[in-house]
């Protein structure tokens, strides 16, 4: 008897664990789901400050560059919390599960350029038209920035913080070597107005090709530069996907697997750790260069090539890359997301940060401005880098975008390039393998 | 002669009044009808307790398995029958089979379907034969045994991504380590992302060093578990080592050998993260031809990066069945196994 009752107060026990135990992982998981949106009684943290929240892929540098310090000093009431997610792959399917479900949303949300489209034709319903909020002037922003963001019924949902204008860099000492001019303003000459001219420089350096340094370091960065010059790139003004027979995705595609052909890549792919390696090797002399490319240079190339590296213009100007801010109908400091958020994008701010972390403004009121129109960089031994990329911006077309820009570029520089430039494939097997991704991709 | 009754006390009845039970009860202190409600009490949840109590401790799991496991179950294979998009996941249009249908006519599916079949094996068959041999040495004594053991198992015990970006420099083209190996003993490099085999090859390696310890660590424990006389009439018998091994130890054996199977079968039908973190472009692709592309892998791009829901619900309703179909083949390779002994 006494037996039992121990084993049945223990059995208790046991239970008793279980359910708390059971208990905690239920309140674990719903603290996750809470994350986003801390505080949502009301929005106060224990000092009775508003917390806002800013939900962000890879590093956007407003925290670095110091803009949450200065809105807060600003805001004493407010606190800034940031949620980065990384890889930003994870970031895109997570925002739209969290819309789908209205919770776990953070009070602004960062979207990128390709998913932008998107967001706006699907989830325009679900977002502030930021149009209206205080203070938002869409005469500052690029036009072409604020119509990206902005669906048919007139409603603005994303503010643009940094865009990609496009310009190229290159090694001058490599140049200098090969017998072309170094001088950036020559070498913007060289090859200005067509990107065939720029593969014609490559052949002459080619002939000498010093140190063993490839012209380009691939063909899917030329493509995705060369495509970025034109309007119309994987639809049609009628929201048409033209990705199959659309001029400007064919034209590049010739220049990136020509490229490729007469061995003036490097083979690499962007971004990837061989790619970085062969930056700090000084494994090939120009590369296509959107403004946030700059930073990714000087890291990776490091001290060793300082003063080595120029910029010159791009044969066409072009745009390639770029972000938005956004406030979920769902957050739960609306108000206060709509301020910091105009506030974040406002022309003095994006001209802060370019001049703190090199994120190309997409506000054109900050051009003008001497941290902008000013800006040189000593790594790229002093070029205007502020008048290079406004010129650029400001000369981009309005590129038309679509639902699955990101997927659609990504298979045909992952997929079909990469066939040609790795496997040894031809440009048409190449270009088959892409398409064939790509309708599957969009196929319902 | 008669006597009279009162004479003979002994031989006569006892007084009704007298018999049965009642007088003891009588004598006994009067029964306490809130005792007796306890006691009752008492007994019925004592009944209650052994018959009742086994299903509360084995409820939570199931409570948890009906949420986490079995609910995403059904509801997958209600998605798998629309279209849904992850744009709009609450907007369900019947599809009917057409998910289905259309992953027969799909040729990503298939290459991702043979692809897992040969990671599968390249991975599974030398990853258990390795541990087996692991086992075995480690069953004689040794010094550090303990160490030895902790060791083995250190690798099952690192994260997934750690380990998989680590072998992803390894096996770098250019400056990574596998080929500057080849390159001391006058090999060429090679290419592994690129090549169909040697991409797979690569991202099984990565397979086999995580859980071949893992494997090793649980044939040790059924090794120990046979008696030690069959080795030793196997010995006297004049069998080597290699003999007792061969014809002790793996019959012996035959059960656990057969779960581990099951258990990497399993493992390798779902193989996800190290083809994912293999790429060093991040991508869902499976490299630039699919060429590592698992079904894991391509239910996360269908489903993740080109945000059709029900498609990547059919797929992994059909990674489902492949696992029942496995299973199946299983059960009646176990029991003819059985039948043979």
């Amino acid at each position: 008897m006494r037996r039992n009752t121990g084993s049945h107060r223990s059995g208790a026990v046991v239970l008793a664990a279980v359910a708390a135990l059971g208990a905690g992982l239920l309140s674990g998981c719903a603290d996750d789901g809470d994350d986003g949106s801390a505080g949502s009684s009301g929005g106060g943290d224990s000092k009775g400050k508003t917390v806002v929240t800013v939900g962000t892929y890879g590093v956007m540098g407003f925290k670095q560059a110091g803009l949450y310090d200065e809105y807060t000093k600003l805001h004493p009431d407010i606190k800034i919390e940031e949620n980065v997610i990384d890889p930003a792959s994870n970031y895109y399917p997570q925002l739209l599960t969290h819309l789908g479900s209205g919770s776990g949303l953070a009070d602004i949300q960062a979207v990128e350029v390709g998913n932008i489209n998107e967001v706006t034709t699907t989830q325009a319903g679900k977002f502030v038209d930021l149009s209206k909020a205080e203070g938002v002037k869409k005469e500052n922003f690029l036009d072409w920035k604020w119509a990206q963001a902005t669906a048919k019924d007139g409603k603005t949902i994303g503010l643009g913080t940094d865009v990609g204008p496009m310009a190229i860099c290159y090694r001058k000492d490599l140049f200098q070597q090969a017998g072309l001019p170094a001088d950036r303003d020559a070498v913007s000459e060289l090859w200005a107005g067509d990107w065939q001219k720029y593969l014609d420089a490559g052949k002459d350096y080619a002939k000498k090709a010093p140190g063993g340094a490839a012209f380009l370091d691939s063909a899917g960065g030329l493509f995705n530069a060369a495509v970025s010059g034109s309007s119309e790139v994987y639809y049609d003004k009628s929201g048409k996907p033209i990705y199959k027979d659309g001029p400007a995705v064919k034209k590049a595609w010739k220049l990136a697997t020509d490229a490729s052909a007469s061995k003036l890549s490097a083979g690499l792919q962007e971004f990837t750790k061989p790619w970085q390696q062969a930056l700090a090797n000084g494994k090939f002399a120009t590369v296509s260069c959107p403004a946030w490319m700059l930073g990714q240079i000087k890291e990776y190339a490091g001290d060793k090539y300082k003063g080595k590296w120029d910029v010159a213009a791009a044969p066409q100007p072009a745009n390639w890359g770029g972000s938005f801010l956004s406030v979920p109908q769902a957050a739960k400091n609306k108000d206060e997301a709509v301020k910091l958020a105009t506030w974040l994008t406002a022309p003095e701010q994006q001209a802060k940060l370019f001049e703190k972390q090199a994120s190309f403004p997409s506000a054109q009121a900050a051009y003008d401005l001497p941290q902008v129109a000013d800006a040189k960089l000593p790594y790229f031994d002093n070029a205007p880098i502020g008048k290079i990329f406004s010129q650029a911006a400001k000369d981009s077309p309005t590129q038309i975008l679509g639902p699955k820009d990101a997927v659609i570029k990504q298979n045909f520089t992952d997929v079909g390039l990469l066939q040609v430039e790795q496997q040894g494939k031809s440009a048409d097997e190449g270009w088959k393998a892409a398409i064939k991704t790509n309708d599957n991709a969009l196929d319902q | 002669m008669t006597a009279p009754s009162g004479f003979t006390p002994d031989t006569a009845a006892p007084p009704a009044g007298q018999g049965g039970a009642a007088p003891r009860a009588a004598t006994a202190p009067a029964p306490d009808p809130a005792e007796q409600r306890r006691r009752d009490r008492r007994s019925r949840r004592y009944r209650w307790d052994v018959r009742w109590s086994p299903y509360a401790f084995v409820a939570p799991f199931f409570v948890f398995f009906a949420a986490f496991g079995l609910f995403p179950l059904l509801y997958t294979g209600w998605a798998s029958l629309h279209q849904v998009e992850l744009t709009d996941p609450t907007h369900m249009e019947w599809a009917g089979w057409h998910n289905f249908s259309r992953l027969w006519e799909d040729e990503f599916f298939w290459k991702a379907l043979r692809n897992t079949f040969t990671i599968g094996v390249i991975s599974t068959v030398p990853q258990l034969m390795m541990a087996l041999g692991i086992a075995h040495l480690l069953n004689y004594r040794l010094r550090a045994s303990m160490f030895f053991r902790v060791a083995i198992l250190t690798p099952y015990a690192t994260s997934v991504a750690a380990a998989t970006l680590v072998f992803a420099l390894l096996f770098g083209r250019d400056y990574g380590m596998v080929n500057w190996s080849l390159g001391l003993v006058g090999l060429d490099g090679i290419d592994w992302q690129n090549g169909t085999w040697t991409s797979q090859i690569a991202v099984s390696t990565i397979v086999i060093w995580r859980w071949t310890g893992y494997n090793a660590l649980i044939y040790l424990a059924a090794m120990q578990a046979v008696p030690n006389d069959l080795y030793e009439s196997a010995a006297l018998d004049g069998a080597s080592r290699w003999k007792q091994f061969l014809h002790v130890t793996v019959p012996s054996l035959r059960p656990t050998i057969l779960f581990t199977v099951v258990v990497s079968t399993i493992g390798a039908t779902q193989l996800f993260g190290e083809p994912l973190l293999f790429n060093t472009a991040g991508t869902a692709t499976g490299g630039a031809d699919h060429q590592y592309q698992t079904l894991g892998l391509y239910m996360y791009e269908q489903g993740w990066v080109n945000l059709h829901l029900g498609r990547a619900s059919a797929i992994a309703w059909t990674m489902f069945l492949i696992l029942l179909l496995i299973a199946a083949a299983n059960a009646l390779f176990a029991r003819r196994l059985r039948k043979s002994q």
